[in-house]
């Protein structure tokens, strides 16, 4: 029964996902049985190779590619990482410049950092207060030299889908390359890779309903990109590594599962969503929904307690059995609040009291009714130690 | 997820001594520096020992469970052994704290100490 497993439930999604039944059956002839490399050229690489081009075609039609345009690595960082270098490396010659947004992921984020001690130039542009880039600060932002936009489809902590089409149209013009982290997205809501008009993207198998240790690039087909992980001749000279045969192959699996049932997952997790936002609105007075009331993932319900701090509303909600997140800087290992929160102009106090609820489909109603049940006990115990309130 | 030890979780969970003084003889507020946090204390003296303490507190697990365990240390104590809690004493106490969470342990004995001051402040403006 979903996650009620022991009474714990689960609305941490957005960090990593359960996986489906039918992707872990799929991975398990892979650990003993066909245990070979898919590389070798004896019997005992036939089968995983053959999963693995299976796996491969699931990942490209979920997201609309041509099979041999999809490239495995092992998770979104690796994914995100070699997209910045290998497409910047491949592009030098025409200039040194990255276009990318302040509320992106830490694995585009510190990447770029690292490239700028090497000597690139980095725009980093801002957001709106709902999390959007404006595409006309792009445009402003695109030069002779720039040679990469990545933005990512949506955000992860707030939530919020960004117009990437119109910002690819402008990086088609300008004959710059477009990548997107669609770490949240990819199998979660419809991701077309020509819909949205991008040259590459990152995501991985983790975060919809497939294992760890399995992620994909998308390159179209003519677009340059060097390797950063070099060995052999691996995911056709671009990935070095024996490929993990039985993730990819669970991450395929996934794909496949999420094509077939999207639509339906889409409808019922919102209808949850929406139950558990309403739910907290009404019955807590002095919170705020952050992200774009519209624009949002359909699991995502990212929220602000007035006078009170996250990491004790964390550590309360999880005595109850309750898994969420917080973007408070007293909960992260380095003392800062979200650079998202910052990013969309939450003053600190606020962000400080920032709960993360992200809801995959494996809740149930049940579920909500619950944390409807304990959560405003818990923010009044703490409001009534709040100096603030 | 921090790892907090049971004592802390215990001192977070109930924690000792929550609310105001209305008529408290000092009051002494601190902001943490590190994450923007707050703390406020409030003591009752009398005959120059800590008769009654009171806190609120905006912060984290270990910010909420040092305000309740430094309040518990200082009830009964006179001012000056009062003054000599430390955060060591607290985190001590508390069955240790996560490294990155000791800044939180600086908060409580000061906040204390400011309401100490206050009192003693008062005390010379009367005399
Ligand atoms: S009060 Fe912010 S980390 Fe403890």
């Amino acid at each position: 029964m979903g996650n009620l497993e022991n009474n714990r439930i689960f609305f941490d999604n957005a960090s990593t996902t359960r996986i489906d039944d039918r992707a872990y059956r799929e991975m398990l002839p892979l650990f003993k049985k066909h245990y070979g490399n898919p590389s070798s050229f004896h019997s005992f690489g036939e089968i995983p190779e053959e999963k693995m081009e299976k796996a491969r075609m699931s990942v490209a039609s979920l997201i609309g590619a041509e099979k041999d345009e999809i490239y495995f690595t092992s998770c979104a960082t690796e994914s995100n990482n070699t997209a910045l270098w290998g497409i910047a490396r491949a592009h030098r010659d025409k200039g040194r410049h990255i276009i990318t947004s302040a509320i992106e992921h830490y694995s585009i984020l510190n990447p770029l950092k690292e490239m700028q001690r090497e000597g690139w130039e980095v725009t980093l542009l801002p957001v709106d207060k709902y999390g959007i880039v404006d595409p006309h600060d792009v445009k402003k932002a695109i030069k002779k030299n720039t040679v990469l936009i990545s933005i990512m489809h949506a955000n992860n902590e707030i939530g919020t889908i960004q117009h990437i089409k119109d910002i690819s149209d402008l990086a088609k013009q300008a004959g710059v390359v477009m990548h997107s982290d669609c770490a949240a997205t990819a199998g979660i809501i419809p991701l077309g890779v020509n819909a949205l008009g991008i040259d590459c993207c990152s995501f991985s198998a983790q975060q919809m309903y497939g294992p760890k240790g399995a992620a994909a690039i998308y390159l179209k087909k003519g677009i340059k990109m060097r390797p950063i992980i070099i060995g052999g001749v691996q995911e056709r000279g671009r990935r070095a590594g024996t490929e993990n045969v039985p993730a990819i192959a669970g991450f395929g699996k996934a794909c496949s599962i999420a094509k077939l049932e999207m639509e339906d997952n889409i409808k019922a997790i919102t209808v949850l969503r929406d139950m558990l936002t309403e739910g907290i609105l009404k019955n807590i007075k002095k919170v705020k929904l952050n992200g774009h009331p519209e624009k949002r993932l359909p699991g995502n319900v990212h929220v602000s307690f007035e006078y009170i701090e996250g990491e004790s509303i964390t550590l309360l909600l999880n005595s109850q059995g309750v898994a969420v997140s917080s973007g408070s800087s007293c909960a992260s290992a380095a003392l800062k609040t979200s650079h998202v929160l910052n990013a969309i102009g939450l003053s600190p106090a606020i962000a400080n009291g920032s709960i993360l609820f992200s809801l995959g489909k494996y809740n149930t109603e049940a579920e909500i009714k619950k944390t409807l049940e304990v959560l405003p006990s818990i923010i009044e115990k703490l409001r009534k130690m709040s100096p603030l309130s | 997820m921090v790892q907090y030890s049971e004592k802390v979780m215990q001192h977070f969970m109930t924690p000792h001594n929550v609310g105001e003084i209305k008529d408290a003889d000092g009051r002494g507020e601190i902001g943490n520096p590190v994450c923007g946090d707050m703390m406020t204390f409030y003591i009752k003296v009398k005959d120059n020992v800590i008769e009654d303490v009171k806190f609120k507190t905006f912060g984290c697990g270990a910010a909420i469970a040092v305000s309740s365990m430094v309040s518990d240390l200082a009830i009964g104590k006179t001012l000056e052994e009062a003054l000599k809690i430390t955060n060591k004493d607290v985190a001590k106490e508390l069955g240790g704290l996560p490294k990155n969470k000791m800044h939180c342990s600086n908060l409580g004995a000061e906040a204390l100490h400011e309401a100490i001051k206050d009192y003693q402040n008062k005390i010379k403006e009367k005399q």
